[in-house]
């Protein structure tokens, strides 16, 4: 167990480095750069002028040089200074504002998992009936529909129908909810599905009908029984769902105006503000590597059969 | 389920009846045969939308803009006095064919690279799987914008771009099948009559190999109009003026407070396009997979 978590956490660094070389690449392949009078936001400069920015910013160098620094200065936490916002620092930004994101995530994981696993135990429990069909239409809205086209149906409904929550911001709460929700809707209808498919299976089981015959009542089964097994599949779930949140905030926080990370991945990118994107790709890249290696590592926790 | 295989003589038989059982089961599920239908509509007004269409998409008409719907205008005008219902057929057409389009790209980088590296395995398999599991590791829709804003927005560009991402899920499906199959006693029984490299891959193995290929396909459509839709949203997709079901969204959502009728047409395009899809590739997986039932 030891040994097999050391690996995977070794792992990380060339798995982020072979991440930070694709988008190197990808970013110094492409036609245009940050000097180009053409990228948004720039001035139409000299060319000595260019020259002197691009020496200032290294962006002279040949490129496996330039790569070779910012892996040197990424590494101890320098990500330099961003091309787009010039008075600010990317560590900066980046300190303000993933916690936002982070805090809009977990909080829509978390809706996910406990409205996932809800609707799906109610799907299974009643299968074939009212509660199943209703849970797993709300699962297939919210597998199916981009979560950016379900948050105007949201405002729609609870910002203007029902004047229950406001329809961007991220003072208080209350703003919290929309956003939120928006996000958490294609996760939760993934972990439904799933839910609902393995305890299917899971009720069918011989243990669950032991657990009957010994005269449990229907609560202790489902709960004690069928759910501890039925959530193993689950969990494999989380990886990839937390890469789904994390690009899905993109979009949620620009419809609702949260000053989170989401928002200044995209105007880095149209704006090729190289520093930013790099910082940005690898926040996201680390985070989502670092929590497969949790669930990997709880699924262990979670299924006993499993060795490493 | 299948027992009578053994007793069937030629494999031909079987593999159409697969087929045709398949489209029997699927024409039974109404839910997928609802979401065909709707299909086939969307493609039909994406295919006639100059017929369609009431006006161009670019007709500006600077006197009536952003009104809500009326006579003249059936789901109202954008902020430029276009008529939304024309823009709304147009961008059908986008929809559909990057949802169609993107997934012959695909599969042509998918399944031969999969197949490849499944079939000769050695060291070709191990330098495209780990290629694979770093492609996997990075956040499909991440790298998809990175590369759109660095192509720049465009149709073209984001067949390459989704072409550049998609193929991966392909790949690693197709290498999975043609690494059962081709331990099976027929690809050796052709191999021992003496079929060569090509027919064996391309006749034994990967025919058999297809249906779950057919399924990741069904399921791709819907993810590369997904795409473009998210692309467009944040700008980094479609060229205005083309219109895309996406864009209208994105830049109608700005002025959701005062027209809401900007972005909530689109929505709904977008929403039933995309669940139309979903049925219909679920009851494509449920029909070609034996398993059920």
């Amino acid at each position: 167990m030891f040994h097999y978590a050391l690996s995977r956490v070794l792992w990380l660094l060339p798995t982020l480095l072979a991440m930070a070389l694709v988008t190197f690449l990808v970013m110094h392949a492409t036609p245009g750069s940050p000097l180009d009078p053409v990228a948004e936001g720039a001035n139409p400069l000299s060319p000595e002028a260019q020259k002197n920015l691009a020496a200032h910013y290294g962006l002279d160098r040949p490129l496996h040089e330039q790569f070779v620094i910012f892996v040197t200065k990424a590494l101890q936490g320098d990500f330099g200074n961003s091309f787009v916002y010039k008075t600010r620092t990317v560590r900066e930004i980046i300190l303000d504002t993933f916690p936002i994101s982070l805090l809009l995530g977990s909080m829509a994981l978390a809706l996910a998992v406990v409205g996932g696993l809800t609707l799906g135990i109610l799907a299974a429990v009643y299968q074939n009936r009212t509660w199943d069909y209703l849970s797993v239409s709300l699962a297939t809205i919210g597998v199916a529909v981009p979560n950016f086209v379900l948050a105007v149906f949201l405002i729609i409904l609870f910002s203007f129908i029902l004047p229950l929550f406001p329809t961007g911001g991220w003072d208080s709460p209350r703003n919290w909810v929309l956003p939120t929700v928006a996000l958490a809707l294609a996760p939760m209808g993934i972990i439904a599905r799933f839910t609902r498919a393995s305890m299917l299976e899971v009720i069918r089981a011989d243990y669950t009908l032991t657990a009957r015959a010994k005269g449990l009542g229907e609560v202790p089964v489902i709960f004690k029984h069928a759910l501890k097994n039925a959530f193993i599949p689950v969990v494999t779930l989380l990886g990839p769902m937390f890469a789904a949140v994390g690009t899905g905030s993109f979009f949620v926080e620009s419809i609702f105006r949260v000053p989170g990370m989401g928002r200044f991945f995209v105007l880095s990118m149209t704006g090729r503000d190289y520093p930013m994107i790099m910082a940005v790709v690898l926040t996201y890249g680390a985070f989502l590597a670092l929590m497969n290696l949790v669930v990997d590592l709880l699924y262990g926790v979670l299924d006993p059969r499993i060795r490493y | 389920m299948r027992s009578d295989a053994a007793t069937s003589p030629e494999t031909r038989t079987r593999t159409s009846s697969l087929w045709r059982d398949g489209v029997r089961r699927l024409s039974r599920n109404r839910l997928a045969v609802s979401g065909g239908v709707v299909i086939v509509l969307l493609c039909l007004i994406a295919i006639f939308a100059d017929l369609l269409a009431p006006l161009p998409y670019t007709k500006t008409n600077f006197g009536r803009l952003n009104e809500a719907p009326s006579r003249d205008f059936p789901l109202g005008t954008d902020q430029l006095g276009r008529d939304m219902f024309s823009r709304m057929i147009y961008g059908a057409r986008v929809s559909m064919l990057v949802g169609l389009g993107a997934q012959v790209i695909v599969v042509l980088i998918g399944v031969p690279i999969g197949a490849l590296s499944g079939y000769v395995g050695g060291r070709v398999d191990l330098f495209l799987t780990r290629f694979i599991d770093v492609m996997y590791a990075f956040p499909r829709l991440l790298f998809v914008i990175l590369v759109m804003s660095m192509l720049g927005a465009g149709l073209t560009n984001i067949f390459i771009a989704i072409g550049l991402t998609g193929w991966v899920g392909i790949a690693r499906q197709t290498r999975a099948q043609v690494l059962a199959i081709k331990e099976k006693e027929f690809v050796d029984g052709a191999r021992a009559l003496g079929a060569g490299f090509n027919r064996l891959l391309v006749r034994h193995v990967l025919p058999n190999a297809l249906t779950p290929i057919v399924v990741a396909v069904t399921f791709g459509i819907p993810e590369a109009i997904f795409t473009e839709a998210a692309l467009s949203f944040i700008g980094v997709g479609i060229n205005p003026p083309t219109p895309s079901w996406g864009q209208m969204v994105g830049e109608g959502q700005q002025y959701i407070r005062s027209y809401w009728h900007l972005c909530v047409f689109p929505s709904i395009a977008i929403a039933i396009t995309m669940l139309s899809f979903t049925f219909f590739g679920d009851g494509v997986r449920d029909a070609l997979d034996p398993k059920l039932e």
